[in-house]
């Protein structure tokens, strides 16, 4: 006979879950919050920066304010009262020595402006502000031929958008034509190193499955005091920092390294093979660093399929082959895919081995966020660029969570 | 054929770490084998990049600052870690699935996404070229693996053993250090060496947010790889091979006696 509880112990015993369940929460809360501090709040710092760029919009307040509603009419200039402001705030950003910034960030819309500006700036710097009024902007439009150019002040009033899609659109190798169309550019860059990191990283899965198979099966089938000794050898490189793991590399495959001495030695090639600085320098290495997360799943899972299938198989008259493929290896999938799709998502962001042994021609998107980053300071470019790599993550981490569960993911 | 290609692989797993062992040795500036080495003379060999290394205030500092860097990002991954999978482990944790993809996306977002967020957002409270600012952002990333193996370690706990120790009037914290922490100390330790391991061997995002004064061992080969290759790196390089293979034994240790635990209490 079912027990019959008064409506106050259900009561009592809703309160005391939710209690217990907040408890649980306040051990977890701490953490929550350190994570989102100082981990989620700066990736979406990133997705901001991609579309919020008030850099040009600071430098020139007055002339963007000026030129509004002039923006919707093609082919014509600005009114001179706008080529007056804006002859004066260059003239005082110049005196600031900020205007090479505005020149910077104006040349990534409009290529070329860059030196029109900088010499223009040098010429206002030393005129008197009354001159430039009196002028009605005629100094500005003599000061060189390119400024009778309406796409050039369209351009720097597209510089001067705080909210903007340009980046991404630049990232994804597009462009808004002067009618304000999304139309391809002629050379592409971006999309070409997406498809190239795809490219390697699909690669060095395939590499890593190929060659974690036979181990890991070797490994599930031996004795367990082998094969505890020989886990040795996948986890020794696993825990070895990846910059000695790269270092090891740059000494094998360098002009005279060992691989070509031994080669040499051995009467294989007369002159040095150039392996390092290549897409194959960049291959090998990271397949070489990303094994052992290939063959550890896999090892775990070959380890814990009963032998007595295959055997089965075999006694009831299939031929090895067929019975291999169709009984043994489709119980290896849960590995295989938990392992493909760890490679695959580490592989396609890297950035460390690329950027040593990977030359020109060995590198990745990752790469070209930090080139963006550190060299061509065009931080929001890099944003849009690294947003655009998030996505595709993330959709990968949701597939892994489907599929493995992230619960499942076991280390060592 | 079968042993012969896994004892291949085995090799090529092994061999290129291997070989930075020797190389550390060479008595010339070179990256390579010398003649000399080869002919096994003793004059080719020498511990002067060993010596480079003790002399060099830069290298000195590079491992000074790993170690305190690791320290403490390790001290706050593994507190505040452990915290949060004693919640995570329990079936009645609220919205569960989900927390726990937030805490372990640090390990999955691509180090270069982490690093220049991190940049951006650093740069605004003056953590960028800090201590403190590093030392949050390994904390950061080493909380997922913390996360993992405490995880591991609460499988199967008994947790009739934490009412039991409340009901016979035990305080909630004598109870997690006397009950709890010993059943799960060996989840703990390893992870903090993850945790450790991570800060420790992580060089993208002490590109972007470290100062000269913050240069980390990795950090300190990778300008080295870039600017001068020279063989004090192989020194360097041989000496964190021992590192992580003292690592590994321990890991081993704590594996062995974990499982031991885990059999007891059942």
């Amino acid at each position: 006979m079912p027990a019959h509880l008064s409506i106050k112990e259900i009561a009592d015993s809703q309160a005391q879950l939710r209690r217990k369940k907040l408890v649980l929460f306040a051990f977890t809360l701490p953490l929550l919050l350190f994570v989102m501090l100082a981990f989620v709040a700066p990736i979406a710092t990133m997705l901001y920066r991609s579309v919020y760029h008030p850099t040009v919009a600071q430098l020139i307040p007055q002339t963007l304010k000026q030129m509004q509603g002039w923006e919707t009419q093609p082919d014509t200039l600005p009114d001179s009262d706008s080529l007056v402001t804006f002859a004066l705030e260059l003239k005082s950003l110049a005196g600031e020595r900020r205007s090479g910034k505005l020149a910077e960030e104006i040349n990534r819309v409009f290529p070329g402006a860059s030196s029109l500006i900088k010499s223009t700036a040098r010429k206002l710097k030393h005129l008197d502000e009354q001159e430039i009024i009196a002028s009605q902007g005629t100094i500005l439009l003599d000061s060189h031929k390119k400024w009778h150019n309406p796409a050039l002040w369209h351009a720097i009033a597209s510089a001067g958008e705080v909210w903007t899609s340009r980046y991404y659109l630049t990232a994804l190798d597009l462009q808004l034509s002067p009618e304000g169309a999304i139309e391809s550019r002629d050379t592409r860059i971006y999309l070409k190193l997406y498809w190239k990191s795809l490219r390697i990283a699909l690669l060095i899965t395939l590499l890593t499955a190929v060659l974690a198979f036979p181990l890991s099966y070797f490994l599930a089938n031996a004795s367990s005091a082998k094969a505890n000794t020989l886990l040795v050898f996948v986890l020794l490189p696993f825990w070895t920092s990846l910059l000695v793991r790269t270092t090891s590399w740059i000494a094998l495959l360098q002009t005279n390294g060992v691989v070509n001495s031994t080669l040499k030695v051995l009467g294989i090639i007369d002159q040095p093979l150039e392996l390092l600085y290549t897409e194959f320098a960049t291959v090998i290495s990271m397949t070489h660093i990303l094994l052992p997360f290939m063959v550890l799943p896999l090892y775990s899972v070959m380890k814990n399929i009963d032998p007595s299938y295959f055997r089965a198989a075999l006694s009831l008259g299939a031929k090895p082959l067929p019975a291999f493929a169709k009984i043994y290896f489709p119980m290896t999938l849960p590995g295989l895919s938990a392992g493909a799709l760890l490679v695959f998502i580490i592989s396609i962001g890297y950035y460390i081995t690329p950027a040593l042994v990977g030359g020109t021609d060995g590198q990745m998107i990752s790469n070209i966020i930090a080139f963006h980053m550190q060299s061509s300071n065009n931080w929001e470019l890099a944003a849009a660029l690294g947003s655009l790599l998030l996505v595709l993550i993330l959709a990968l981490y949701w597939l892994y969570d489907r599929m493995v569960g992230v619960n499942n993911i076991k280390l060592g | 054929m079968l042993s012969a290609s896994a004892y291949l692989v085995l090799a090529f797993l092994i061999l290129p770490i291997l070989v930075v062992i020797p190389l550390s040795f060479n008595a010339e500036p070179f990256f390579s084998f010398t003649p000399g080495m080869l002919a096994l003379e003793p004059d080719a060999y020498s511990l002067k990049w060993y010596q480079e290394i003790i002399e060099d205030d830069k290298w000195l500092l590079a491992i000074k600052n790993s170690f305190i860097i690791g320290f403490f990002a390790t001290l706050i991954a593994t507190t505040l870690g452990t915290l949060a999978a004693i919640g995570l482990s329990n079936p009645n944790m609220p919205a569960q699935r989900w927390i726990m993809a937030v805490l372990l996306s640090p390990m999955i977002v691509p180090l270069i996404i982490t690093a220049a967020g991190m940049f951006f957002f650093y740069t605004q409270f003056n953590l960028a070229g800090s201590y403190l600012g590093v030392i949050i952002a390994h904390a950061a990333l080493g909380t997922p693996f913390v996360i993992i193996t405490v995880n591991a370690a609460l499988a199967g706990f008994d947790y009739s053993l934490v009412h039991a120790s409340l009901g016979l009037g035990a305080k909630p914290g004598y109870t997690f250090f006397k009950v709890i922490m010993p059943l799960i100390r060996p989840g703990v330790i390893s992870g903090a060496l993850f945790a450790f391991v991570t800060s420790f061997d992580e060089v993208v995002v002490v590109l972007f947010l470290a100062g000269p004064e913050q240069r980390t061992i990795p950090r300190q080969m990778f300008s080295g790889l870039r600017e001068q290759i020279n063989p004090t790196i192989l020194a360097v390089a041989t000496l964190l091979v021992i590192v992580s293979a003292l690592l590994l034994l321990t890991l081993e240790y704590l594996r062995a006696r974990s499982e031991r635990i885990r059999l007891g209490t059942q």
